[in-house]
């Protein structure tokens, strides 16, 4: 007989999950016995972010327990088992397979079930629910057969699954009883914008419908007929009208259960039997669900507290505020929403041209904020929240908190020094001002740091931005300067040095470093100022001024290899090229015997080539009518093209003769970090422009752009920023943005984390280059115009002349190749030879 | 060893290096203003001949050349890396005579 406590946690949710992590963190573990049943097939998850399944349809993705993290603990999990009876008097808990379980301390974490209105029909076949991972894998499954999908509920998980029934490319409703969308969180105006940006995605949306029943349908599987009369025909209903406490295990064991459902708690999370706790969506505390994540981890860490034997934390209610983004709007909403505190006033900012509604409602006198709605645009949520929760006094004129600032000055944001040390700053998990400012006085110097030490902004990441003026202020503080120079040789940033050289027309490097540098520059500044040289004034890169500042790869017109050989790119554009022309670049890897690869970027890449072939395989690819590809270059690498209306059925635009003209546009533009385009010929998106940092889509009336994507360690998709554009509104707008992100970018910043980093984001980006906001459109498409008048393949000016061929020699006093560059063979090619087969001698091939 | 003539200062563009061989010995020769220093070619991160194509730079006042592979700083006077003190590569002597550069490199 062990002498610990037995605990037993029934439902494996998020929040059951909590409770066992505190009761670990604790360091107390060893004390307890842990068990946790769960009726799910797989251990908690993070359910919060359900619909990201569909990213990659691996339910691993949303895993939220370690590996090892039970053995670690010695913590007993059961999957597939369904707690169905408590015997309380003998405290032992009975499951469906009979297993018995003795406890201590029983937690329930049974959460909640979907709310499926009682309507005739609800249980016909290909009617859904949407809670778990087995809902959506098996909605995923009947969309394959269907054409049209309805979500029943517009609240905040009904629009969630809308947007899921729309990436699996069905006709999508959705179905609400209220007036508006999310009636719980959102007024009327509110209501009315976001339904209107909804529609913009082609969903439709009906409100005030009643529905009375289901029947089968004329043209799809179900119709539904609504009090009204009118009717709606779909294949795949999802029900998403709300949820329920699951408290049936409670009511059978004579716990105390609310009138309308919720197992009723005290301060410590008890229910009525002092052993038995509840905690999350089962839970009734003052009378009340509280249907949140933030919450439902309130009263885990409470529970795990007690148990404990502490007393320091307690559930005492929870702010509801939320701030989240439902098919890519954003939608927040704090506190007193709908202005019911007696005598509050409200301000109203409506845009109805860029579809923004801002409400903030404050106490009668004015001194403080009760609530807000944000639609549309919610970068002052961390601010506006904070302002509610810790009872900031309001500026004099409330409404400047969300008006927008005309004369481009920063609005009126919240100095973080004005809150108080226990002011919340991470909802999800609980982390104050003052942990904060603890953990940088500990030793944290960026907000990774943070991330990593406090779990601040690490599940829904609203707080990120107030996290990073938490850590620069208490830096500053501190006495850390948050340096921004480029390098030690430069006190400016790239932006600033930019400017130095466009204003003061500086054309060289030594004049820049004279005029506001030091020392002899490094491998940070004169890169950054060979690109801010080449975007400005467009020389020819390796002139004796330049050759020194550019980087590994551009000194050489060539990537270079780890064994100090190098790979060539040709370009073909938008990924064209005649059989005459791969067959030329064929005998050059051939003649040269280079390793041939084909690109991400639909090109063909030669591996292997020595510095003093370079010159010789350019003269034969130029000769064949090829020019430099710049895959060497921070600068336009490909436009991606799918095949277009030329060819396709699907087709709606030529898409490769548009990537053609783009790619030879922009070709040679040097930029901050490397650039990729694309062009799809339609919606089904072959091309997969929004991976891109341009990305154009084919329309019926035009062309969509994309902007600021990205592959790579941290993928983005890029941003919708203009719809059904004609092209040369299409090539001014890119002319613009491309330009300004040469001005205005950090070095190595791609346009992504560019863009995010803009205050004001895609729509700040929306009004300088569609609206003109800062008057500079036309020196951009100037700046940009002389780019392109300036062009050159810079390997044809490099073989043309007999100064330049001589750098690219191996050795400068000996006509020879460089004798430790060997290869192997492999699967038909070479590759470089390891040091290991370097010593060893069999079967090298030597170049020189 | 006696000093050997590898090429005239002009073949250097300032603030660049170009590789030459002496006897089997590969050497990477820079040119800062009209000053010359020579290092091994070899990166020893690398095992690639490449120093000689890496950028000049000024380290908290000590010049060096930044690897093209993995970007560590070898110091030009004395091959030591500036990243990783156990680390250093073999310097030569280097001069100009007249518009001659010249290596020697002892035995």
């Amino acid at each position: 007989m062990t002498d610990k406590q037995r605990l037993l946690i029934v439902g494996n949710g998020p929040v059951g999950h909590q409770f066992i992590e505190s009761i670990v963190e604790s360091g107390q573990s060893d004390q307890f016995d842990i068990t946790v049943i769960g009726e799910e097939p797989r251990p908690a998850y993070d359910r919060v972010h359900l619909t990201a399944w569909f990213e990659t349809r691996e339910a691993a993705s949303l895993n939220m327990v370690k590996d090892g993290f039970y053995g670690d603990n010695n913590i007993t999990a059961m999957s597939n088992e369904k707690v169905t009876e408590i015997d309380r008097a003998n405290k032992i808990a009975t499951t469906d397979k009979g297993e018995k379980y003795a406890y201590d301390k029983l937690i329930l974490s049974t959460g909640s079930f979907p709310f499926v209105p009682p309507v005739p029909g609800h249980d016909r076949k290909n009617c859904f629910v949407y809670r778990t991972i087995e809902d959506l894998e098996a909605i995923t499954a009947a969309a394959k057969d269907a054409k049209v999908g309805a979500v029943v509920g517009g609240g905040l998980l009904g629009l969630e699954a809308a947007k899921a029934i729309k990436d699996l490319g069905l006709k999508t409703h959705v179905i609400e009883f209220a007036p508006r969308l999310m009636a719980v969180q959102v007024d009327e105006g509110g209501g009315a914008l976001l339904r209107r940006k909804i529609e913009d995605l082609g969903v439709s949306v009906h409100t005030q419908k009643n529905t009375q029943q289901i029947i089968d349908g004329d043209d799809c599987v179900h119709k539904l007929q609504f009090a009204d009369g009118a009717e709606l025909e779909t294949d795949i209903l999802v029900f998403s009208a709300g949820i329920r406490p699951q408290d049936a295990l409670a009511r059978q064991s004579e716990l105390d259960v609310g009138e309308r459902g919720g197992i009723v708690i005290n301060d410590n999370c008890q229910t009525s039997d002092p052993a038995i706790y509840a905690i999350g969506e089962c839970a009734l505390w003052g009378g009340r669900i509280y249907g949140l994540i933030a919450p439902g981890w309130d009263m885990a860490r409470a529970a795990a507290d007690h148990v404990l034997g502490g007393s320091e934390k307690t559930f005492t209610g929870a702010d509801m505020s939320t701030k989240l983004k439902l098919m890519g709007v954003d939608v927040a909403s704090i506190g007193d929403a709908h202005a019911s505190t007696p005598g509050a006033k409200c301000y109203t900012f409506i845009d109805e041209k860029a579809e923004v509604y801002k409400k903030i409602v404050v106490t009668a006198d004015g001194q403080h904020l009760l609530g807000a709605v944000l639609i549309g645009e919610a970068n002052d949520y961390g601010t506006l929240l904070q302002f509610a929760l810790n009872k900031i006094e309001l500026p004099e004129h409330p409404e400047s908190m969300i008006l927008p600032a005309l004369d481009g000055s920063a609005g009126v944001g919240l100095g973080v020094d004005a809150l108080p040390d226990v002011a919340q700053i991470c909802s999800c998990n609980n982390v104050s001002k003052g942990d904060l400012c603890a953990a940088v006085q500990g030793g944290a110097m960026t907000v990774g740091d943070l991330k990593a030490c406090t779990k601040a902004a690490t599940t829904c990441g609203g707080c990120t931005a107030l996290v990073g003026q938490v850590l620069n202020a208490e830096l500053t503080k501190m006495g850390v300067e948050v340096n921004t120079d480029l390098c030690e040789h430069f006190p400016y940033t790239r932006q600033e040095i930019y400017h130095l050289v466009r204003v003061g027309n500086i054309k060289s490097f030594a004049e820049l470093l004279e005029k506001h540098g030091s020392g002899h520059g490094c491998e940070i500044c004169k890169p950054t100022a060979g690109s801010i040289l080449a975007s400005c004034w467009n020389d020819y890169i390796l002139e004796p001024q330049h050759a020194s500042l550019q980087d590994t790869n551009d000194r050489y017109l060539a990537n270079m290899q780890k064994n100090g050989t190098y790979s060539v790119v040709p370009r073909m554009a938008g990924g064209e090229v005649t059989p005459d022309g791969l067959i030329a670049v064929g005998q050059v890897a051939k003649k040269y015997n280079l390793y041939t690869k084909i690109t991400g970027g639909q090109r063909v890449d030669l591996f292997g080539a020595t510095l003093d072939q370079l010159p010789r395989i350019w003269e034969e690819l130029i000769s064949a009518g090829f020019e430099s590809g710049h895959a060497y270059g921070k600068s336009l690498r490909t436009v991606k093209s799918c095949v277009g209306s030329t060819w396709c059925r699907y087709g709606v635009q030529d898409s490769v003769g548009k990537a053609i003209d783009l790619e030879n546009r922009y070709k040679g533009l040097r930029s901050p970090h490397k650039l990729k385009m694309a062009v799809s010929g339609c919606t089904r998106e072959c091309a997969e422009a929004q991976s891109k940092d341009v990305g154009v889509i084919a329309t019926e009336k035009g062309w969509n752009l994309y902007l600021c994507g990205n592959g790579g360690m941290k993928p983005r998709h890029a941003d919708l920023f203009a719809s059904d554009i004609d092209t040369d509104t299409m090539v001014k707008y890119i002319d613009r943005f491309l330009m300004f992100y040469v001005r205005t970018a950090d070095r190595l910043q791609r346009t992504s984390v560019w863009m995010e980093n803009l205050e004001g984001g895609l729509d700040y980006l929306r009004k300088v280059i569609i609206d003109d906001s800062l008057g500079i459109c036309a020196d951009l498409e100037a700046e940009m115009q002389h780019v392109v008048n300036t062009y050159q393949c810079e390997w044809k000016t490099t073989v043309e002349n007999p100064e330049k061929v001589k750098q690219f020699r191996s050795f400068v006093n000996a006509d020879k190749g460089d004798k430790e560059i060997v290869f192997i063979q492999e699967r038909g090619q070479i590759r470089p030879a390891t040091d290991a087969e370097k010593i060893t001698g069999d079967d090298l091939i030597a170049v020189a | 060893m006696s000093w050997t003539t590898v090429c005239s200062l002009d073949d250097i563009i300032p603030n660049t290096g170009v590789a030459a061989l002496i006897d089997e010995t590969q050497v990477a020769i820079f040119r800062v203003n009209d000053s010359v220093y020579a290092l091994a070619n070899k990166d020893p991160f690398s095992n690639a001949n490449v120093l000689s194509r890496g950028i000049v730079c000024s380290v908290q006042g000590t010049l060096a050349v930044a690897s093209p592979i993995y970007k560590q700083h070898f110091s030009l006077a004395a091959g030591k890396c500036l990243e990783d003190d156990g680390v250093s590569i073999a310097c030569y002597e280097a001069r100009t005579e007249g518009d001659s550069v010249q290596i020697r490199i002892a035995q």
